[in-house]
């Protein structure tokens, strides 16, 4: 039961043939057979989950009308507030506290009688591509153990490799759904900037972090998708509109006439000679379909990485400034007679990461009177050319297409000294955040070389997220029928314990 | 020896800047729904974004925006078409998210205007204070440092920390560099935020209570040598409480200045404190080295737009500028320019208005607040208004005066028994037995009596001596006790010597 689809399980729900306690019971146990070797969660909410499911049945039982994906099993992304679970954003800083509300994604997961399993894994604050920042131990990609799951949600994505759970939150702030969803062979949607409410995301990099929808399959991705986004008062930055009509894109795949723009500088050199081969063949696949595949050009993307660089860390240094000792969370040092001020030191010393400290210190650096205009403002201005850059190509197409990432999943521990190298693994990812527009990234199949999975990304303009629904969902299709199984079939079984 | 500030003001020209905060009066906090009531139970009025919480986000309160964009244009603003909120970050305990959400360099309102008018050696004269901009942000905690020996957080044995106050919202209002005020920069200074306050009273905007902090004034002060083009080193004041610490925490800072300069040394770029007791100022934070607070756009607001058709609807419903305002109520109570200046300078203007448009004679509301009940506030030292005495009250009784229910001297024990807390008038004269003598039996029977006692002034008075009638009234009052009133005991005295 557990590797069927969202859909799928929500299909046996409603007729009757089975319960949410049954799909919940067989999620908990899948979690406590793997998940030592995986390390998917942080948190497993066996009590909490059981009850909302035993509800969701009980409302079912009732007649009551209920939403499509009533009592199907989720993880959560450690960096979402949920009342009274431990919430830490992988971060030591945060270790012991439990949130007091409800994130708004939270809310309506809840609403939706969406079944929270716990809360997964992540680079600390968000800030990684591997998994290995967070201050619990790195998660494992399914796939291969010794390999990382991607960054920042790895938690999120080997939780569904491994048939932990078959949907997840998380968040995008350079490439954190996409990349890993990449790496794991599973599909990652960042919506539009502003789609999903980020009242209650821990911040990283407010202008940048977007909350999204994990999953299996296109279609269980746009299920989910529908539950989590819409205006939300308590965010500012939400966007006041209609949800794009994402579940009907994803059901209809139908990509006849569609122009499919190839970015010209997201390929060639970088990247793996599989994962390009994947693509192309994607690209075939498309065009078999009936869309015209286009090459279109954004010269500004090869600065994307360098201003991204200075933006969040800038805005992280400041939205991590409120972790002080003072309210919630670690407090270290509060001997007789310590002062405020050491004791926020030092909470702020053995609390943060290394990762997380050299963003802190790049950013308030990059904010500093007479480095500003230079650093943060240029960066800006580098957003704004990015931006130019979507809007023209978007001109010429409908999507634009890429490699998720210039490769398939490297080893845990081969990057982890070498940042540079590490960020260079979102350079595909991260122009999407820079202009706020939609990304989705999925399975292209298995790099021939290695046999690890490669990530096709679809970018649409923003507030048209649908598009990308209706061109994943094609390539889902087209793929599915040449392989005769989806690709997650291919994943090691992880027996466990 | 002191400098006198004659010897100031001989060698130099003083230059001002004002900073003014001003709490708004929203029924609840700039960027989340929490009550902004004052006085609440300590962390009572907070919620997940006012004590920054992982994960929250601020949300702009659209009431705060039109306070501001009000009191822009009560200031001759313009009106920004857009602007945006900014982070200024530093760390302190009692900030929530060590940063606090202000306005940078967009401010929603900029390059207004404020005429003032004192009066100097030669008349009175207008002086005209430009206002560089006008912004929104957010107040801080509060922390009580408990144990050390100056309250302040270095020596404390601990410290508190109340949310209550996070989050309420505030508005800055900066002048540009003010020249050219002479020896009257105290006064213009004074009037200045007089002027303000007025105005955003008259908007209701603020509470506008400097004893209580929803007004606090910063004052810039620097001297250069009469002639001199280049600005000195500026101190800046902080949190002068009052319209008359304003004059003389500007005066006293003149002279400070004045003394370090002709002594050769130098004036430090600093914040001061002032003490209200001393009306000197203490050094506080250096701001020699300009402190880096790296702002940046908030990126949780979106820019604040607001629509050119509502700001002409925001013009369209200002009140009447306090200064005109001013004008009309001198004309319509046709009082003497002598007297306008004492109720402004007592600060009962306001009051005084209040009580007559409750129905009293605006003499005599006048004279109740600017003389007695002045006098007892003076006496207990506390502004006009912390006493317990309305408008309503003071209306009241200056009615029952009217109506020969009291005499002035009764009327007198009332006011003091409602300032006293006995409770409104009806009660203080239930209470105290307060009653006019209105018995013309009772008043004729003590006439009678005190005509017998002293015959020979009776007699003269009889014999067309008025003036000695004083003399058998004030028997007559004292025989009463007190409760009668005068001008009947005087008509009743006349008519029974002859005088008809």
């Amino acid at each position: 039961m557990i590797h069927l689809s969202a859909a799928q399980m929500a299909t046996k729900l409603a007729d009757g043939e089975t319960t949410s306690v049954a799909l919940t019971h067989a999620h908990l146990e899948r979690i406590n057979a793997v998940d030592t070797d995986v390390h998917a969660f942080l948190f497993v909410d066996k009590d909490g989950a059981l009850k909302q499911a035993a509800e969701v049945d009980a409302k079912r039982a009732a007649g009551e009308k209920l939403a499509p994906l009533a009592g199907v099993p989720l993880a959560l992304k450690d960096v979402m507030t949920q009342k009274g679970i431990p919430t830490t954003a992988g971060s030591k800083i945060l270790e012991g506290w439990r949130p007091p509300y409800d994130s708004t994604v939270v809310a309506k997961l809840k609403a939706n009688d969406i079944v929270i399993l716990g809360k997964t894994n992540m680079d600390e604050f968000a800030m990684g591509s591997s998994t290995e920042n967070s201050a619990y131990g790195p998660t494992h990609n399914p796939w291969d153990l010794t390999r990382i799951p991607g960054g920042s949600g790895g938690g999120s994505s080997a939780a569904l490799a491994a048939f932990e759970a078959p949907l997840a939150i998380g968040t995008d702030t350079g490439g954190s759904i996409r990349q890993p969803a990449a790496v794991t062979g599973t599909v990652g949607v960042k919506p539009t900037y502003g789609a999903v409410s980020r009242y209650g995301l821990i911040a990283f990099s407010s202008s940048l972090d977007q909350a999204g929808p994990c999953a299996r399959t296109v279609l269980d991705a746009a299920l989910l998708h529908e539950a989590i986004a819409g205006h939300d008062p308590k965010d500012s930055t939400s966007i006041n509109a209609p949800v794009p009509q994402v579940v009907a894109a994803a059901k209809s795949g139908d990509v006849k006439g569609m122009k499919i723009g190839v970015v010209k500088e997201l390929n060639g050199d970088g990247y793996q000679s599989g994962v390009r081969t994947r693509f192309e063949e994607s690209l075939e696949l498309l065009a078999a379909a009936g869309a015209e595949i286009v090459e279109v050009s954004a010269p500004n993307f090869e600065y994307a990485l360098a201003a991204y660089y200075l933006i969040a860390p800038s805005e992280c240094s400041s939205n991590l400034a409120r972790f002080d000792a003072m309210r919630y969370g670690l407090r270290i040092g509060d001997v007789d007679g310590a002062s405020a001020e050491s004791v926020m030191n030092l909470t702020r010393e053995i609390g943060f990461g290394r990762e997380v400290k050299r963003r802190i210190i790049l950013g308030t650096y990059a904010l500093s009177s007479g480095y500003y205009d230079a650093y943060y403002g240029s960066a800006q201005k580098v957003r704004t050319l990015i931006t130019q850059d979507f809007n023209r190509a978007f001109e010429k197409c409908d999507v634009m297409v890429s490699p998720t990432c210039p490769t398939t999943a490297f080893k845990i521990g081969e990057k982890s000294n070498d940042p540079i190298a590490m960020y260079l693994n979102d350079i595909a990812t991260i122009p999407v955040n820079m202009a706020g527009i939609g990304g989705m990234s999925l399975p292209a199949g298995l790099a021939p070389e290695d046999g690890l999975p490669v990530g096709f990304q679809i970018m649409s303009p923003a507030m048209q997220d649908q598009r990308m629904y209706l061109v994943g969902a094609a390539l889902e299709a087209a793929l599915l029928s040449k392989w005769g199984a989806p690709l997650l079939s291919q994943v090691p079984a992880l027996v466990g314990k | 020896m002191a400098l006198s500030y004659d010897d100031v003001i001989a060698k130099y020209e003083p230059v001002l800047g004002l900073e003014v905060h001003v709490e708004l009066n929203t029924k609840s906090k700039m960027f989340c729904g929490c009550s902004t009531i004052f006085g609440g139970e300590p962390n009572t009025q907070t919620c997940p974004v006012c004590l920054a919480l992982p994960g929250a986000l601020p949300t702009v309160n659209e009431k705060a925006i039109e306070s501001t964009i009000k009191i822009g244009l009560a200031l001759n603003c313009s009106i920004a078409p857009f602007s945006r909120f900014a982070r200024k970050n530093y760390f302190y305990p009692d900030m929530p998210k060590n940063f606090q959400i202000s306005q940078y360099d967009e401010p929603i309102c900029v390059n207004g205007y404020v005429d003032v008018e004192i009066e100097t050696d030669e008349g009175p004269k207008s002086f005209r204070i430009e206002i560089e901009r006008v912004h929104m942000e957010e107040d801080t905690g509060k922390s009580l440092h408990v144990g050390g020996a100056t309250g302040r957080i270095h020596g404390a044995e601990y410290s508190l920390l109340d949310y209550n106050r996070a989050g309420i919202p505030l508005v800055e209002i900066v002048t540009k560099i003010v020249p050219g005020t002479g020896k009257y920069a105290p006064e213009v200074a004074k009037a200045y935020v007089a002027e303000l306050r007025d105005v955003l009273r008259s908007l209701g905007v603020s509470d506008v209570k400097m004893e209580q902090g929803s007004l606090r004034c910063d004052a810039n002060v620097s001297l250069r040598l009469i002639g001199a083009q280049t600005l000195g080193t500026r101190s800046e004041t902080k949190n002068v409480n009052s319209l008359r610490s304003v004059e003389r925490a500007i005066r006293g800072e003149m002279i400070r200045h004045a003394e370090l300069l002709n002594k050769g040394e130098r004036v430090i770029q600093e914040t001061r404190h002032f003490q209200e007791d001393t009306g000197l100022t203490r050094s506080g934070r250096s701001k020699e080295q300009a402190e880096d607070y790296r702002y940046f756009p908030e990126p949780d607001l979106v820019p604040v737009a607001p629509d050119a058709a509502w700001i002409e609807t925001l013009r369209a419903g200002l009140p009447e500028r306090p200064s005109i305002h001013r004008k009309r109520l001198q004309e319509a109570w046709s009082v003497p320019d002598k007297e306008m200046a004492a109720m402004i300078n007592a600060d009962v203007l306001n009051i005084v208005e209040a009580t007559v448009n409750l129905g009293a004679d605006p003499t005599k509301a006048r004279s109740w607040w600017l003389g007695e009940i002045s006098r007892i506030a003076n006496e207990k030292n506390v502004a006009i208004t912390e006493l317990a005495i309305t408008a309503a009250d003071v209306a009241e009784i200056v009615a029952l005066v009217t109506a020969g229910e009291l005499t002035d001297k009764l009327a007198r024990q009332v006011v003091e028994g409602v300032i006293a807390g006995e409770g409104k008038p009806a009660e203080v004269i239930a209470q105290r037995g307060i009653k006019v003598v209105n018995d013309d039996g009772a008043l004729m029977a003590a006439i009678e009596k005190v005509c017998a006692e002293q015959p020979e002034t009776a007699e003269k008075i009889r014999n067309g001596h008025l003036p000695a009638a004083g003399a058998l009234i004030g028997a007559v009052m004292k025989e009463t006790k007190g409760q009668a009133d005068a001008a009947r005991v005087r008509e009743l005295l006349l008519g029974h010597l002859g005088h008809v």
